[in-house]
Order: structure tokens, then C-alpha cells, then sequence
């Protein structure tokens, strides 16, 4: 099978244009007829469904939470990006369409990455004029910072709660849509299954979870904007519900899932603390513009931190390993988040982990407070301020900047940051991969688009900061709304589907034949249980570094691990009925297979490319080894029930940037 | 340590619903869902049916959590919701007691888990600006005084929980109506349709049987967002001008 981009033809930087004003449109008498499904409500769902509903298509909006607005979009800290250029710092659509693809390590489409970057600062105008309230200069215009490792200060934000805001935002547009009748709106209704009719992408079947009951919902089109799957590793950043079922189901019936080895591991999350921790806390990634990274250099000092007999601000500067500014002079602890997230393994794996479990590494702002407080007491002019004094003015400085982060951590771990460092270590944070889209964000099952997260088109094997909102949103606001049309300008004849017929009927059953399954084991371990031991599987196995050894391990692995779910789950009550656990079930065994497809991904890949780190391709220096010649492509999977999935190629081609290797030394 | 939770169990809307005793043995250190996990895990492995709660992020800031721990919602501590809270607070042996929010507006699906969807039929009826994508002008085209931004800021942070209306004795939903409405009135951007917004908002807010607001300030005492008690007092401004534009 060949697999078509569908990128238009002319120059890069004109290709959206002239595509969006030649392609095929629906007429709005024909866009009253046709029925779009969107399934997920988080940034890129909400938008779209929004989006299309002012657009006249009669759209159906799903959602497993009990409101749009608790999707994970709405944990986003940081910002987002957009190529304003307000700070007349030299930024531009170019610098930001080569800052991703370069961030991304070569492995994403010139032309979506264009288009990405082109429709950017669309994105900040729609978001202002819904009343999201981003940060703003004293003159009232709009404030940016600067974000991971760019030369430019491109990032919008709203204090450290951008994806709340950005959220209501498109959640108050979905409301508004849903108060017209452009769009139905469908809580608590979970994705099964997909439904294709003669090839075509026609609907969905759905679960209501407060009901049990099993439902038939059909279109003309389906749209998933369904999220990622770093829940796969169990302990993530993602909340708690978040899952892969969506977009698997679609794998099942056909769709291609590409790169599903690319996963993003952010480098400042509070450690784990104990066997029952149920997930993880991400400490925003600004936290590195002051915070120093360190480990004791001597075992014996670790031995002691760990059993607390030494305190450790008591170790002295000199029996300080700050292995980041030691292996990365010219970026120290700024450097990328898979570089900072690698070297915390690296230093823990050594022995040097400073808590009870061994993998943790100290953030420590005692430089920072110091700095500050100096130069606070120089603008105050005070001569000679005491030691004490200068902390006491150096933390009120730190509080200003991180305060909210500063309590959070507090909350969670009970220690207080201004006194003692931090204590973090890399965790799971967003999934690069996803379902195969073309430029017009079309899955190759003609009918079916994944939006956001959800797909895999634009941040290749690694993401910067701050552009998982920007491409949530793109997606849905700008792209979607005209590229679907390219599919439903042939469809204006083809009248509504019945959901009573056949395909629908056999789609029904499969899925009520696979949640009986589950509940008739009646086995002894329970999902989470299950859940745990495959996250443990596959971060150990396909985490942070991967081997050939150890990947060939964990395929066999996460076999057993499969067949022995089949026969030794136990899940608590019944079909018919409000039950969590049922829930998770189904998404388990969902995981449980998308496990499989990230490990042959990571062995088909023999080189090492950003989130992708493979022992086995390093430099003398263990710095990652891309091998541009062989492995610039897509690995877009085609799953097989009887395990001969079939791996399909897209080669990327850059006609516009040189491929260079990340030097951050 | 050791405790004792008496936890609300309830299989349907219609049930009756009863205080259930378990023991379960947590550390300091977990948050209370994952005591409340531990539980569960404990209840599964004897077959019995966990205790259903509704819960997402655990990070502060879906608003899923909804339960009321001895008395108050989120529980003890200042400012943070239950995901947050953690077993630290609590001492060894203790008893706590766990219900969901309870309100007319606020139906138990089960157990702990209630149907907030009441607050989304508030945000229908008018809590939004109305602009169609791609119509927006350039974002520096309207400037906004910066303390204007912050205090529509402040108000947008509400997390729609539901705290508020759990914590009112007439189970009103002002302080959750009134922050959406200060938030959008105090920007340009949202002037236009203030008038029509606020009485829109209050007149769904009514027809979901929220109560009357009585000016105790339970809501902004319970609120783990800290939304201020001032947002009422804007709303009741835009929603007198309201009526006196109708009249």
C-alpha cells in the first residue's frame, strides 16, 4: 500500500493558501444536511465541533467526562506558541515552522509544520476575542515570555493556567453552538467502536456510562479528537481517564497508526512516592531558568540523603555534581526536554538517585534566591544586608515567579521548596504518535480525521513546549473546518445513515461480545492491577532508552501480560450500569494492544531521534544518533489480530530545511 | 494509619441511599484519592463493589472532584481541592466521613458521583461571547487595562466543582454564575452582550432549581479556587441593569 500526504502542489510558503481557495466546498443548504460526528471535547474537539456547527454541518459532540470543560487540555500550564512577532524580536511563520520541524528532529511534514506555524496567530485573535484572558503589559496590549530553548519570545499565556483558559474558551463557543441546535452535545458517552459502511467511515458506537446502554450514532463523517495515550505507561502526566480507545478501535477497523514509538518525556515531574502513587504532577518546564540541577558527587553523601542523615543543603558546592551545566556548558540546565529528561536517567541509573527509590535528582533555586536577593538589595540600597536578609528578599522574588508552582509542590510532597530543593524525575507527559492523517488531517479510511493529540502530524519525534495548544487549536478552528469539506462536497447527495442497519448492528455486538468477555473472566487481579504491570512493562522496556534486547523482551512480555488479562482479570459489576471499573477495563485491553505496536515501532527504528533514544545508536559522547538515509520516514502500522501487523512507509522529504544534527553542547 | 470512613453509598438516582463503615490503612503521604483508591483495590480484591467517585486530572483543576469530607466540601484544607488534599492532615485512627455535594440541581448518578450538568445549561444559556471563528480582529487591536485582565482573570479560574453549591444552605449556584459573568463584562470583548447575558444566565440558573442566594459566604469559604464573593455583587449590578433596560 502507498501511502499519499495529499500536500498540495507550489511553493511552501503558499501551498495553504492556494489550497484553501481552490479546494471543493459544501454550500450552506447542503451543510444542513450533512451529519458530523466529533468524538472528544478537549481543545481540538471542542474548536472543531464549535467551529462546524457555525458553520451549518449538524454535528454531534461526544464526551466521556461529564462536561466538555474537564478534558486534560485543561492541565496545560505553560502557553502558546503563535508567530506574532509583537516583540519585534525577529520571530516570523518561517522561524516558527523551522523551530518545530528542528525541535521535532526531522521526522515530522514540511508542509503541515508550515501551515501549523502560518495559522498561529489566527488562533490568539479568536482566543482574545472570546474573552480568554492572556497576560498583558502594562499598556494593555498583549505580554508574551520566552519557552524552551527558542530565541524568541512567542508564547502567550494566562498565568500558568493557558490550557484552563484556552479550554473555556472553545468550550464556551461549543456551549453556544449547542444553545442554537448546530450541535447535540453527548455526556458521558464513551467511543467503542467505529462503524464503517462500503468503506466509509458512518459512525460510532457508544456506551452512556451513567446507563450502561450501548448506542448506535451515525454521519457522514467521524472526527477524533481523542487525545493521546501516555496512559499506556500507567504513571503519567495525563489525567486519570485519559485513554487510547478511541483512536484504537479506529486502528481495528483499519486505520494506521504512525510512530506510535514517539513519546515526550518531560524532565521535571514530582518523583514517585510510594506503590499506590496513581499519577504524576508536572512541574512546569520555567522552573529551569532558575533551578540547578544536581546530584552528590560521592555515594556515600547519596547513601546518607537517602536514609536522611544528611540534610542537602548541607553538602558542600565542591561534592556537587550539576551534571547538566558539566555535560551541556553553552545550554546547562535549559537544554531539551528529552536531553534534561535522559541525563536525570543517566545520573540515577549510575547510583546517584537522591530519594528512597533511588530515581529522583534535586531542583535547587538556593543560587537563584541568593542572585536575587543581592540585586534586590542593591535597587533597595541596602549596604550591607545580612545573609539573612538577602534570602528573606530573594525568596519574595522567587515567590513572585513561581509561587503557585512553589505551593503545589508543597502540597503534594509536604516539603518546602524555598528551603530545600526539589526533588524531581522525567515522567510521561504527551505522545507524539497517533493515527495517520494526510494534509487534510484525513486517517487513510476515507470519512475518519483525527485532530490533536490524537494524530501524529506535526511535532515528529519530539514536541517543543507550548505547542501542543497551538496545534490542538489549529486543527480544530482553522484546518478542520475547511478540509472536511473535501470529503463532504461528494457527499451532499448521500442521504442520512440509518443507524438500524447492518454494519451497525454487527458493530453493536462486537462490542457488547467484548465487554462480556472481560466481565465473564471473573478472575482474581484486578484492572489496575494489570494496568500497573504493563505501564512498568513498557516504561522500563520502551521509556526513556530502549535496546533491541530489551524491546524483543518486552514484546514477549506484553504477550503474556495479554493472554494472562484474558483469564485472570476481575472486574466488579455489571453492563447495565454506572461502573468505573468496566470502564478502565475496556481501555485496558486497549493499551494492552497499542503496547505491542509502540515496542516493534522503537525495534523497527535502528537510530536514535528526539523522544526515541536507542542504546545502540549514540555518539562517543552518548548523544542521540539520528540516521537521516535510512529512517527519515513515517511508520505508519496496520494492526492484525494475528500479529502480522504490516508496517507502511511515508518517506518525509525536505525541500526546504537542511537536516542538521541538535548540538546543544 | 489506620482509619475508619463512613462513605455515602447510593445506587441510583431514585435508591436510598445509606452511610456505609470500612477500614482502610493509608500513609501520610498519599492524597486522598489515592486513599480512596487503596479502598477500592481492597473492595475489588474481595469482590465487593468499590465506592464510585468522580475524579480526573488530580491536579486541581478539572473539577471533577466532588466530595464532601467531614462536613466540608474538598475537606479541611484552605484553597485546595480533594485531588490535592493529603493524608498528612489527618491523624491516625481517626473516623471521616465522605458525601457527595448535595443539591436538588445536582442528582446522584451513584455513590459519590453527581450530575453537574446544570452548570453547562447555565454556560448555554449566555456565558460566552458571541463570535464565529475567524471573525476576530487582530489581538493587540483592543487594548485591555491590565487590571482589568487580572480581575477577569481571577474570575475565569473557577473550576466549576460545584464546592460553592454544596457549601450554600440554599444550594445556590450565584457564586459559579456570577464568576462567568464578571469575568466576560470586564472585558471589551464581552461589554456588548452583558445585559442580556446576566439575565439569561440568572433565569436558567432558576429553572435548574438552584436556590436563592442568602449572602453567607459559604461558597467563597469552601471555594478551592478562591473565587471572590465581590463577583456576586457584579453580577448582581449587571443583572439590575438588566431589568432595568427590560423595563
Amino acid at each position: 500500500m502507498e501511502l499519499n500526504a495529499n500536500i498540495p502542489e507550489g511553493e511552501l510558503t503558499e501551498k495553504w493558501q492556494k489550497y484553501r481557495s481552490s479546494m471543493n466546498l459544501v454550500a450552506p443548504n447542503n451543510k444542513r444536511k450533512l451529519e458530523v460526528i466529533v468524538v472528544g471535547t478537549g481543545l481540538a474537539g471542542a474548536s472543531a465541533a464549535a467551529s462546524l456547527g457555525e458553520l451549518g454541518y449538524k454535528v454531534k459532540a461526544y464526551t466521556f467526562h461529564d462536561s466538555p470543560r474537564r478534558a486534560h487540555s485543561i492541565a496545560a500550564q505553560g502557553g502558546i506558541n503563535a508567530a506574532k512577532n509583537y516583540q519585534n524580536d525577529g520571530d516570523s511563520v518561517y522561524r516558527l515552522f523551522y523551530d518545530t520541524i528542528k525541535g521535532g528532529d526531522y521526522r515530522s511534514r514540511e508542509a503541515n509544520v508550515y501551515r501549523l506555524a502560518e495559522v498561529s496567530t489566527e488562533i490568539i485573535d479568536q482566543a482574545v476575542a472570546q474573552g480568554v484572558p492572556f497576560a498583558r503589559e502594562y499598556g494593555g496590549l498583549l505580554a508574551n515570555r520566552s519557552f524552551g530553548g527558542v530565541q524568541v519570545s512567542r508564547t502567550f499565556y494566562a498565568r500558568g493556567q493557558t490550557g484552563q483558559q484556552l479550554l473555556l474558551g472553545a468550550y464556551q463557543a461549543l456551549e453556544r453552538q449547542v444553545a442554537t441546535g448546530g450541535v447535540k452535545l453527548y455526556n458521558r458517552h464513551e467511543m467503542l467502536d467505529l462503524v464503517m459502511v462500503d468503506g466509509k467511515a458512518r459512525g460510532i458506537i457508544t456506551r452512556n456510562l451513567v446507563t450502561g446502554e450501548l448506542e448506535r450514532h451515525a454521519a457522514h463523517a467521524v472526527v477524533l479528537a481523542t487525545g493521546g495515550y501516555g496512559n499506556v505507561y500507567y504513571l503519567s502526566t495525563n489525567a486519570m481517564n485519559c485513554n487510547v480507545s478511541a483512536a484504537w478501535r479506529a486502528s481495528k477497523r483499519g486505520a494506521l497508526m504512525a510512530n506510535p514509538s514517539f513519546c515526550q518525556i518531560h524532565p521535571t515531574c514530582i518523583p514517585v512516592s510510594g506503590k499506590y502513587q496513581s499519577k504524576l504532577t508536572l512541574m512546569s518546564e520555567s522552573l529551569r531558568n532558575d533551578g540547578r540541577v544536581w546530584v552528590p558527587k560521592s555515594k556515600e553523601d547519596v547513601q546518607k540523603v537517602r536514609e536522611g542523615s544528611l540534610h542537602p543543603t548541607d553538602i558542600k558546592e565542591e561534592d556537587r555534581d550539576y551534571y547538566l551545566e558539566r555535560r551541556y556548558p553553552a545550554f546547562g540546565n535549559l537544554v531539551p526536554r528529552d536531553v534534561a529528561s535522559r541525563a536525570a536517567k543517566t545520573a540515577c541509573d549510575e547510583g546517584y538517585g537522591v530519594n528512597s527509590t533511588g530515581l529522583a535528582v534535586f531542583l535547587d533555586f538556593a543560587s537563584a534566591i541568593e542572585r536575587y536577593g543581592k540585586a534586590e538589595a542593591h535597587s533597595q540600597g541596602i549596604d550591607k544586608a545580612s545573609q539573612e536578609k538577602i534570602i528573606e528578599l530573594g525568596e519574595k522574588v522567587v515567590e513572585k515567579k513561581y509561587g503557585n508552582l512553589f505551593e503545589m509542590y508543597e502540597k503534594i510532597t509536604g516539603d518546602n521548596p524555598y528551603k530545600t530543593p526539589m526533588q524531581i524525575y522525567p515522567a510521561i507527559h504527551y505522545t507524539m504518535g497517533g493515527l495517520w492523517v494526510d494534509y487534510n488531517l484525513q486517517t487513510n479510511l476515507p470519512g475518519l480525521f483525527a485532530l490533536g493529540e490524537a494524530n501524529f502530524s506535526d511535532h515528529g519525534a519530539n514536541r517543543l513546549g507550548a505547542s501542543a495548544l497551538m496545534q490542538g487549536l489549529a486543527d480544530g478552528y482553522f484546518v478542520i473546518p475547511y478540509t472536511i469539506g473535501t470529503f463532504l462536497a461528494n457527499e451532499i447527495n448521500t442521504p442520512p445513515f440509518d443507524p438500524e442497519g447492518e454494519e451497525f448492528k454487527q458493530a453493536e455486538a462486537d462490542v457488547k461480545a467484548r465487554i462480556d468477555a472481560l466481565l465473564n473472566v471473573d478472575g482474581s487481579k484486578s484492572v489496575e492491577s494489570f494496568h500497573r504491570e504493563l505501564g512498568l512493562l513498557i516504561w522500563d522496556y520502551c521509556g526513556m532508552s530502549r535496546n533491541e534486547k530489551g524491546l524483543k523482551t518486552a514484546l514477549e512480555k506484553v504477550r503474556a501480560l495479554r493472554k494472562e488479562y484474558y483469564e485472570n482479570v476481575y472486574v466488579p459489576g455489571k453492563a447495565n450500569d454506572f461502573n468505573p471499573e468496566l470502564e478502565k477495563a475496556t481501555r485496558v485491553a486497549d493499551f494492552m494492544e497499542l503496547g505491542e505496536l509502540m515496542i516493534l515501532d522503537a525495534l523497527d527504528r535502528d537510530e536514535s531521534c528526539g523522544g526515541h533514544f536507542r542504546e545502540e545508536y549514540q555518539t562517543e559522547d552518548g548523544e542521540a544518533l539520528r540516521r537521516d538515509d535510512e529512517y527519515a520516514y513515517v511508520s505508519a502500522w496496520r494492526w492484525s489480530d494475528d500479529l502480522n501487523h504490516e508496517l507502511i512507509k511515508e518517506q518525509l522529504k525536505f525541500d526546504n530545511v537542511e537536516l542538521k544534527t541538535r548540538s546543544y553542547k | 494509619m489506620n482509619l475508619t470512613l463512613e462513605i455515602w453509598r447510593q445506587d441510583g438516582q431514585t435508591s436510598k441511599g445509606r452511610f456505609e463503615k470500612y477500614q482502610v490503612e493509608a500513609n501520610e503521604h498519599m492524597s486522598f484519592l489515592e486513599m480512596l483508591d487503596v479502598l477500592n483495590e481492597d473492595l475489588i480484591s474481595q469482590k465487593r463493589e468499590p465506592v464510585a467517585f468522580e475524579h480526573d486530572c488530580r491536579e486541581g483543576i478539572c473539577g471533577s472532584c466532588s466530595l464532601v469530607i467531614n462536613g466540608k466540601p474538598h475537606g479541611p484544607m484552605k484553597a485546595t481541592t480533594a485531588c490535592q488534599l493529603h493524608m498528612r492532615h489527618f491523624k491516625d485512627g481517626e473516623t471521616i466521613t465522605i458525601e457527595p455535594w448535595r443539591a436538588r440541581a445536582f442528582p446522584i448518578v451513584k455513590d459519590l458521583v453527581v450530575d453537574r450538568s446544570s452548570f453547562d445549561r447555565i454556560i448555554e444559556a449566555g456565558g460566552y461571547i458571541s463570535v464565529n471563528t475567524g471573525q476576530a480582529p487582530d489581538g493587540n487591536s483592543i487594548p485591555v487595562e491590565e487590571h482589568d485582565s487580572v480581575e477577569a482573570f481571577d474570575a475565569a479560574t473557577c473550576i466549576g466543582c460545584g464546592a460553592c453549591v454544596a457549601a450554600c444552605p440554599n444550594a445556590s449556584a450565584m457564586l459559579f454564575t456570577s464568576a462567568k459573568v464578571a469575568h466576560l463584562s470586564k472585558l471589551p470583548q464581552g461589554r456588548v452582550e452583558r445585559t442580556e447575558r446576566a439575565s439569561k444566565m440568572v433565569a436558567q440558573m432558576d429553572k435548574e432549581g438552584f436556590g436563592m442566594c442568602s449572602n453567607t459566604g459559604a461558597c467563597e469559604a469552601e471555594c478551592p479556587k478562591e473565587i471572590s464573593l465581590d463577583n456576586i455583587a457584579k453580577l448582581n449590578r449587571e443583572y439590575l441593569h438588566a431589568s432595568l433596560a427590560d423595563a
